[in-house]
This record gives C-alpha cells, sequence and structure tokens, in this order.
C-alpha cells in the first residue's frame, strides 16, 4: 500500500509542480471549443440537433483526458532516460504496486486536467443538466483516464526513448478521439463509421461523459460503465504483464 | 569470518557474446571489495545482475545468506546501491526523494524524519533539503544517492563507479563517507572503479576483471608480487595489456548487437 500511495503522490506533485504542462494542455481543447463549438453551432442548429458547444464539451474533455493519460503512462520512458526507474526496480516490493502506483497517479492527474477544461466549457456557456451530473461525471472521467493511463503505461514499458511519441498521437489518441463520436452523433452517422465507433474503447468513454453530463446518449450509462471497467482491467494487465518485463 | 556475498559460476551471455564468462568470488562481512577492470570488461554487467536489474544466464548468487533464485525482494531489503548514472527524481526535492525510497523499503515511519535528517546531515545536504534535485551539482547528487543507499540500512552497499566525472574534493568526500561507514557500522561495501588509485586506497582486496573473466584477486600487495610489480596501475596494466577498449556497452547495446547480427 505504502508503494502505491507513495508513487500516487509522486505523480501528483509532478503534475502540479509542472504549471507549463497544466495550461499548455488546456490551449487544444480551448480551440476545439472556440472554433469548432460556436463554428459549427449554428449549423448543428439547424440540423435540429440542438446546442453543439453542449454537445461538443463532454468530448473535448474526453479528448484532453486521454493526451494527459497516455503521455502520463509515457512517462515510464523519462524515468528510464533520468535513471529514476532503476531506483524503483531495485526495491523490495512487487513491480504489480509500483505500475499500479503510478497508473493512478497518472489517471488522477489526468482526470484532474478533465475536471479544469469542464470548468473552462463553462465559461463559454456549457451547462451540466442537473447537480448528479457532477460525481457522475467526474466517475467517468477517471475510467477514461485509468484506461488511457494503463494503455501509456503498457507502450511506454515497451519503448526506450520517445522518439515513437509523435507517430502514437498520430495512429492512436487521433484516430480514437475522431472515431468515438466525441464530434459527431453518431446516432446520425452512417453505418460503417458507427460500426467503427463501436469498437472505439473511446467511444463509451465520450458517451458515458455525455450521457453524465447533459444526459444524452446512445447507449446505457450501465453499458458505458462496465465496458470501460473491463477494458481498464484489461489495460491494467497488459500494463502489469509489459513492466513486469523491463530489464535495465 | 562468513562470507556476506558469495558468487560462483556466474554467466550472462549477450547472443553469443559472453559478457560476464564464469566468474566467481566471495565477500567476507566488513570488507570493501573492488571490481578493477577496463572499459567494457563486465563490471556493470555483473553488478546488475547482483542487484537483480538483469536475469543472469547460469550460476549462483548468494547475499546475506539469500539466494538470488529463491526470491529477489529478500536479497533487495539487503542491499544499498548508487547506480553509475543518476536514478534521483530531479522535479522531486531532495527530502522527497529520501521520502519516496524510505516508504519503499518500508522504513518506519516514525523514525523516518530523524533517519533522513541524520543522514542528509552526514552527506552534508541538510541545509538544500527542500531544493529540487535538478539544481543540484553531480557531486551532491552522488552524496543524495548515497544517504539514499544507505536509509534503509542495508547490509552490502554497491557502488557502480561512484566517482566517476566528480572533482578530487568530492570524490575525497564520498570516499570518507564510505570508509566511515564501514568502520563504524560494519557495512560490507562492493565497488567498482576504473581508477587505480581509489582501489588501491580504499578496498582491502581487489579483484581485476577483463573479457568478463577475473583474472586476479587479492590484496593490493599481493597482486603487485604476483606480477613483480612496483605499484597498483602497473599490475593492472601487467594483467590488462596495454590495448585501449571501446567505451563500456551497455546491456542494452549488447543486445542491439546481437539483434543485429542475427538480421545479418
Amino acid at each position: 500500500m505504502q508503494t502505491i500511495y507513495i508513487l500516487w503522490i509522486r505523480q501528483i506533485k509532478r503534475y502540479y509542480r509542472s504549471k507549463s504542462r497544466i495550461i499548455g494542455a488546456l490551449g487544444q481543447p480551448l480551440l476545439f471549443l472556440v472554433a469548432l463549438g460556436f463554428g459549427f453551432g449554428p449549423v448543428f442548429q439547424q440540423a435540429g440537433q440542438g446546442n453543439y458547444l453542449e454537445f461538443l464539451t463532454p468530448g473535448v474533455v474526453a479528448m484532453s483526458i486521454i493526451f494527459s493519460a497516455v503521455f502520463s503512462g509515457m512517462e515510464i520512458i523519462f524515468d528510464r532516460q533520468f535513471g529514476f526507474l532503476k531506483e524503483t526496480l531495485v526495491a523490495p516490493v512487487s513491480r504489480f504496486n509500483i505500475m499500479l502506483g503510478r497508473t493512478l497517479g497518472g489517471a488522477t492527474v489526468s482526470t484532474a486536467q478533465g475536471v479544469i477544461v469542464v470548468l473552462l466549457s463553462l465559461i463559454f456557456g456549457f451547462r451540466f443538466h442537473s447537480l448528479v451530473s457532477i460525481p457522475l461525471a467526474i466517475v467517468f472521467m477517471f475510467l477514461i483516464a485509468l484506461l488511457f493511463t494503463a494503455i501509456g503505461t503498457a507502450i511506454g514499458s515497451a519503448l526506450k526513448d520517445f522518439q515513437g511519441f509523435q507517430l502514437i498521437v498520430n495512429f492512436f489518441i487521433m484516430p480514437l478521439f475522431f472515431l468515438s463520436g466525441a464530434v459527431f452523433p453518431l446516432s446520425s452517422a452512417p453505418q460503417t463509421l458507427r460500426t467503427i465507433a463501436a469498437f472505439d474503447p473511446l467511444t463509451y468513454g465520450v458517451d458515458g461523459l455525455r450521457l453524465a453530463l447533459i444526459n444524452v446518449g446512445q447507449y446505457s450509462l450501465l453499458t458505458d460503465f462496465g465496458v470501460l471497467l473491463v477494458l481498464s482491467f484489461i489495460a491494467l494487465s497488459i500494463g502489469a504483464y509489459s513492466f513486469s518485463k523491463i530489464q535495465i | 569470518m562468513e562470507n556476506i556475498v558469495s558468487v560462483n559460476n556466474l554467466v550472462k551471455k549477450f547472443g553469443d557474446f559472453r559478457a560476464v564468462d564464469d566468474i566467481s568470488f566471495a565477500i567476507p562481512k566488513g570488507e570493501i571489495f573492488a571490481f578493477l577492470g577496463p572499459n567494457g570488461a563486465g563490471k556493470s554487467t555483473t553488478i546488475k545482475m547482483m542487484t537483480t536489474l538483469l536475469e543472469k544466464t547460469s550460476g549462483e548468487i548468494k547475499i546475506a545468506g539469500y539466494d538470488i533464485d529463491k526470491g529477489k525482494d529478500n536479497i533487495r531489503k539487503c542491499l544499498g546501491i548508487v547506480f553509475q548514472d543518476p536514478s534521483l527524481d530531479d522535479e522531486l526535492t531532495a527530502y522527497e526523494n529520501m521520502e519516496i525510497h524510505a516508504r519503499l523499503y518500508g522504513v518506519d515511519r516514525k523514525t523516518l524524519k530523524e533517519k533522513i535528517k541524520g543522514l542528509l546531515e552526514f552527506v552534508e545536504l541538510w541545509d538544500r533539503q527542500d531544493k529540487f534535485v535538478k539544481t543540484f551539482s553531480g557531486g551532491m547528487k552522488r552524496r543524495l544517492e548515497i544517504a539514499r543507499g544507505f536509509l534503509h540500512a542495508p547490509q552490502v552497499l554497491f557502488l557502480d563507479e561512484p566517482t566517476q566525472g566528480l572533482d578530487p574534493q568530492t570524490r575525497n568526500h564520498i570516499w570518507s563517507y564510505v570508509l566511515k561507514l564501514n568502520q563504524e557500522q560494519g557495512l560490507t561495501v562492493f565497488f567498482t572503479t576504473h581508477y587505480i588509485e581509489e582501489a588501491e586506497k580504499i578496498a582491502g582486496r581487489v579483484a581485476i576483471i577483463d573479457h568478463g573473466k577475473i583474472i586476479a584477486s587479492g590484496t593490493p600487495i599481493e597482486l603487485m608480487a604476483q606480477t613483480k610489480s612496483a605499484n597498483l596501475e602497473e599490475a593492472f596494466l601487467a594483467l590488462t595489456g596495454n590495448v585501449i577498449r571501446d567505451e563500456e556497452v551497455s546491456a542494452e547495446e549488447n543486445m542491439r548487437r546481437f539483434a543485429n547480427a542475427r538480421r545479418k
């Protein structure tokens, strides 16, 4: 427990000390909210789909969470390069606990990043549909964060340097985001796209978050929750396996 | 006296390359033992296997009565390690780095603060406990790592080229800390170096390793007598020859070479 706790705290300390990272990570969501939110707003309204900014916000929140989460998971690479990883690997504690502590830390930090984006969206006119929204949304944000931090850890354990990060952004994070129904309603999308989206884990994250925040969605809360939970469990197992195989 | 470390027929192969080739040695409790060898001799690979970072190919490693094959955590608790390159978290303070270590090794939380204070005072860093490690010089980082390595009261302290790249003042300081710990607490010390005068001055016994094999071992005086040399440097050169060695390659580099060789 001590191991998990101290490595969790470590991630949090590193996060709130890097102000540039917190602020830097807000640029992209801000741009999406302003340009897409206000740009497509009128068209969306005319098509009879309602308020686009409200529809978009959960998607943008999910996006900022997965960016932060995958990056946090992949921070293992920094630890490898700066040597701190060795310090944890020679300690008399199980590697699973080390991996779990840092993954939970990364997930917590990414959830915080999501909360900041939600608060930011309030400025642009986003409103929760009820007070229950808040705790429920945090649960979903945390699940998305946990899943993607675990994936980041699995990837980071297998890589030696950050050269591949751009590859992962362009061929992994971006497709997951754009195919998840984060920026358009899946209900009116072509069947092919809907089928693809059904295999995108983030679809369930965005859907759950949207149900929690504005009570709009295509699956049920329980389905979204279940899918995310199972996938998180699988990703954690893969991450733990991948982490246990590290040799220096 | 009983041996606290015993290594028998240890082998590490990367493909066909034998980085460590059937070495055996033992260290009695309380001794300072040095591994002396040119670059790429297999010093770091041996230390990595002994500190559980790298799996051995074959052989036996026993530390403080524990066999490495029968559970690594028992051995890990007994070891204090200062690696060749820094292994601190730069974004945290000196105190926080110590605290993480204490928690990882399950140091009693009631005495934790005093212990950290005592050790940071010992390496003269207590007044900088709140400073981020990224602001520290190489020598300060190394001192912090020594303090950290000793936090859980290990039985054997491993130092992998602990003074490389440091100025003479810092080197002197570091060895005086280590000698003090050795004399006052009977700490067993295992270190690698390629500074011959350090091995000569500090170590009780020296093993000279080259091409993955121990080619001679004994007290510095024994080694000089064995090679009819006037000092340890001559003895070292007599044993390992005058050829300049390539930079030491890491285990990763060895694996890359192995992969490339297989592709051809």
